[in-house]
């Protein structure tokens, strides 16, 4: 298959591609911000625990 | 079995448990996205009518499914915390907020991406894409409802009135496109007959669907468990498990 034939997308190329990234940036935004909380907060307790 | 309930609503428990489960989630939902995606805009054929625009489905309907489905799994969490007074279960409705609200975010604006070739328009305010703006604003509102409590217990209340009050909202976003005139196409996957859509470009859309479901539960796993540390963490078992 032709690379830049499938990157074109038909014509559709920003379309199809913006919406596949903006999927991929919210998936990996929630992993992101769901371990970045979690190390927070266990960060948090320890300190907490600490004293 | 009760006893079995109780051991899973006990915070230490269920922050273990968590933490053991979620990778069991985490590994194949990447797996069956990164195979989806790949057979959705490699494999599946291009669209007749929409030509390869339809692609974009492989990731608008499993991200608009989530909205909804995250939003009553919030609902029934924040119901069962309201009758049977379990915090664990309002600990877990406050971790899907986030979660839902950025899929809702994703099915709105992947939606936007589709109509604007499709329909000539990033948007129209019918009854498809209104209701799942509101969605939207539920998400939003629940969160900000719960941040301005300083009491825990307050917060889990009164935000659980509103998620619950608020799923009313979801049976309308799935049948708003059958009760009112709408630019945005009816059903084809889930409805009782047989799905009218070709199989070849149907299984990418299982394979999405299964693997979004998959990383929710990797991320409520996550959250739930943050949650659990922030409501605990004056509590001896978190200073007994270091």
């Amino acid at each position: 298959m032709d690379l830049q034939e499938f990157l074109r997308m038909g014509g559709y190329a920003g379309y199809v591609w913006s919406g596949y990234g903006l999927t991929a940036l919210v998936l990996v935004w929630n992993w992101w911000a769901a371990r970045r909380n979690e190390a927070e907060q266990l960060v948090s307790a320890q300190r907490r625990n600490a004293d | 079995m009760w006893l079995w309930l109780h051991k899973l609503g006990s915070p230490p428990h269920a922050y273990r448990l968590l933490g053991s489960m979620a990778p069991w989630f985490g590994w194949p939902a990447l797996v069956l996205i990164l195979v989806g995606t790949y057979w959705g805009l490699v494999e599946a054929p291009r669209d007749y009518q929409q030509g390869d625009a339809f692609r974009l489905l492989y990731v608008h309907a499993p991200s608009a499914w989530m909205s909804m489905f995250i939003y009553v799994v919030m609902a029934v969490a924040a119901g069962i915390g309201m009758i049977w007074r379990i915090k664990l279960a309002h600990a877990a409705a406050a971790a899907c907020a986030p979660i839902g609200a950025s899929f809702t975010f994703l099915a709105l604006a992947t939606g936007s991406i589709w109509g604007k070739p499709m329909w000539g328009t990033w948007w129209v305010w019918d009854a498809r894409l209104t209701s799942e703006l509101i969605l939207l604003f539920l998400y939003l509102g629940y969160m900000a409802l719960r941040s301005s409590f300083d009491d825990p217990q307050r917060a889990d209340r009164a935000s659980a009135v509103l998620a619950i009050v608020g799923v009313i909202n979801v049976p309308i976003i799935h049948y708003s496109v059958e009760w009112w005139t709408t630019l945005h196409q009816p059903a084809s996957v889930t409805k009782l007959d047989k799905p009218s859509i070709a199989l070849e470009m149907l299984y990418p859309l299982f394979i999405m669907m299964i693997g979004f479901q998959l990383y929710f539960g990797w991320a409520i796993s996550r959250r739930l468990r943050g949650e659990i540390l922030r409501r605990e963490r004056n509590a001896k078992w978190l200073k007994e498990s270091r």
